[in-house]
């Protein structure tokens, strides 16, 4: 037999390292097909029945009915203030974490992984537990002699904004110490070689490079929280009131599948919108890291 | 500015990585510590940088005792291994950060840049990132931010070990042109001998934390203070005899008049390879044998030989070759070499 490499011409060649690519498509095929099934076209679907009729009077009502767009603010801000709750409780974690030596942390990823194990609904009960007027942390504080009236810990939005940074916690601290587990530990030791103080070091080195990690961590409890139900609809107890609360309502209540459909568009174009700009923002940092 | 280190000691758990170095740096010199990765070298480096605080001795420069100090403070430039340049930030900017952590004023600090890049060459890579820049180029980025500041002393963590040949000699002249004319004093560490004898002005060989010997690069290869450094520095042909009334006797070569005042017993002697002769012009040489050649290597300017003698003894023997010359003996054939007592060196037992 002859040698086939030889004959082979040169756009023969192209079309079996095609073919070899095509092969590690395949792999990927399971889980692209399930995905299509399970989202993308429940989506499409969801797209199509908030336009339903040709009209769209539906976007039109959630966008000039006060209460939608109010509501929609509203969750922005919450998702906004339990994202940087939980940047400023992340960070440091992150950092120890990667800094740990082994048994350091191998606890703190337990301490830090346990709640995964745990349903969200048993950590939301827990919670109310806990915060109610009579709850153990109130009776704890007037037993000490801290306060004399309960504090309002529950059905306010003190209390959804303590659940829920609780449950995203993690999908904060996992990607930031991903990120500083890539920082070269020579670069902080050569930055106090050359000068500057442990602080200095850490403002000018690490942390930046750390950005690619804290912009992942944002957008993903960002993302999460604006989405979230459990959480506030128990802990908020009708007070604090999300935007996926109200296209629940709206399905549940009136039957109202159409103006659901095109809130969760809303929401859906909302998210997108910040995914987008949370990757602007890190942009640089992420293109300067190696 | 001089440094000196005086009983270093520095134990982690039961092993002690630095077991009692005393060093002396004078004032402009450039000193390689030499030695196998875990003779404790990095450690001696870290515990002079700052990074690391030894358990016992004390760190000086320039008289003052820095031991204790925190790395900010010592204004000493390093150069890792690695080059630990920031990637975030721009060559002229990681070359600025030393003068800005001394909060130098902005105009001063452009100068003093500019200053520095013209000094590696780099004039026109300000604005690049590091990783926009070749390996080479980054090296000289990391020893131009290590200079800027006009630290008082200088360290080189094997800076070169991740170039390629050719690149690795130019860039060797050059650290060392710059060294020189800046008078830096320099403390660089290798575990390239021939790294080391080609730059330093005296280079301290290390092993099993502590210093086996000290010298100029010459003192070191012509007389190595122990086995350890005869076989480290450079190739060598070890050879076992005992002494008698100033003679050893040596297998395959007879009688070997030694030195004069070598005590009888046993002895170990250094014979590097490019003093044994091959050929007919042994004839003269007081000290012959007869050898089977193993191999040949062809190196361009010399050819490297592994002889067997004929009493099972193996030697290695570097042949200089100049264009005209005959080829270098094949392997399998039968050589007779020899040498000059003189070209001996009697390694100190220890």
């Amino acid at each position: 037999m002859s040698s086939p490499r030889a004959e082979t011409p040169g756009a023969n060649r192209r079309l079996m390292a095609r073919r070899r690519e095509a092969g590690l498509l395949l792999l990927g095929l399971p889980a692209l097909l399930l995905l299509a099934l399970v989202f993308a076209w429940p989506v499409l679907r969801l797209l199509s029945l908030s336009v339903e009729g040709g009209t769209l009077a539906h976007f039109e009502k959630a966008a000039l009915d006060g209460l939608y767009v109010t509501v929609l603010l509203d969750s922005l801000r919450i998702a906004a203030l339990v994202t940087a709750i939980c940047l400023a409780l992340a960070y440091p974690v992150a950092f120890w974490l990667s800094r740990a030596g082994r048994l350091g942390l191998a606890l703190g990823m337990f301490a830090l992984l346990l709640p995964f194990w745990t349903s969200v609904l048993v950590r939301t009960y827990a919670w109310m537990v806990l915060l109610g007027r009579n709850g153990i942390v109130n009776r704890m504080l007037r037993d000490a002699g801290w306060i004399e009236a309960p504090l309002p810990l529950l059905h306010n939005t003190t209390g959804v904004l303590i659940g829920m940074v609780h449950v995203l916690l993690p999908y904060m601290v996992l990607p930031i110490y991903a990120a500083l587990l890539r920082v070269d530990p020579d670069l902080s030791r050569a930055a106090e070689g050359l000068g500057a103080p442990a602080w200095r070091s850490f403002l000018r080195v690490t942390f930046p490079l750390s950005l690619p990690g804290v912009s992942a961590g944002c957008a993903l409890v960002f993302v999460l929280s604006l989405g979230f139900f459990i959480t506030p609809a128990l802990l908020g107890g009708g007070h604090v009131i999300m935007i996926s609360m109200l296209i629940e309502q709206q399905v549940r209540e009136f039957l109202e599948w159409p103006f659901a459909a095109a809130l969760s568009t809303v929401l859906l174009l909302a998210t997108l919108a910040i995914y987008a700009l949370i990757g602007r923002l890190t942009r640089g940092a992420r293109l300067a890291t190696p | 500015m001089q440094l000196s280190v005086t009983g270093i000691i520095r134990r982690f758990g039961p092993v002690a990585a630095l077991g009692g170095v005393d060093l002396d740096v004078a004032e402009g010199e450039f000193l390689t510590i030499l030695g196998p990765s875990g003779s404790g070298k990095t450690t001696l480096l870290k515990a002079i940088a700052g990074f690391e605080i030894p358990d016992e001795g004390a760190v000086r420069l320039g008289g003052q005792d820095v031991t204790l100090a925190p790395p900010r403070s010592r204004e000493v430039g390093m150069v890792f291994q690695n080059y630990a340049l920031f990637p975030h930030m721009s060559v002229a900017q990681n070359i600025a950060f030393p003068l800005e952590m001394r909060r130098r004023p902005r105009a001063e600090v452009r100068e003093r840049v500019a200053e520095a890049l013209r000094l590696v060459e780099l004039d026109s890579f300000g604005d690049r990132l590091p990783r926009q820049l070749s390996g080479g180029q980054q090296q000289r980025v990391a020893l131009a931010r290590a200079i800027v500041f006009n630290p008082r002393l200088l360290l080189l963590d094997e800076p070169f070990g991740a170039l390629d040949r050719k690149l690795r000699e130019s860039l060797q002249l050059e650290v060392r042109r710059l060294q020189r004319r800046l008078k830096l004093t320099t403390l660089f560490i290798t575990h390239d001998q021939e790294e080391a004898l080609i730059m330093s002005d005296r280079i301290a060989v290390m092993d099993k934390g502590r210093i086996q010997q000290i010298g100029l690069p010459g003192e070191l290869y012509a007389r190595p203070a122990s086995r350890f450094v005869a076989d480290f520095l450079g190739e060598s042909n070890l050879l076992e005899g005992r002494a008698r009334n100033g003679v050893a006797e040596l297998a395959g070569f007879g009688a070997v008049p030694l030195p004069p005042a070598q005590p009888d017993g046993k002895v170990t002697l250094l014979l590097r390879p490019e003093a044994l002769r091959i050929g007919a012009s042994t004839a003269a040489l007081p000290c012959r044998a007869e050898a089977v050649v193993l191999d040949t290597v062809f190196l361009g300017q010399s050819a490297k030989l592994r002889l067997q003698l004929d009493g099972g003894t193996e030697m290695l023997a570097r042949l200089p070759l100049r264009p005209s010359d005959p080829p270098p003996p094949p392997e399998g054939s039968r050589v007779a070499l020899g040498f000059a007592p003189e070209d001996l060196h009697v390694v100190p037992q220890g």
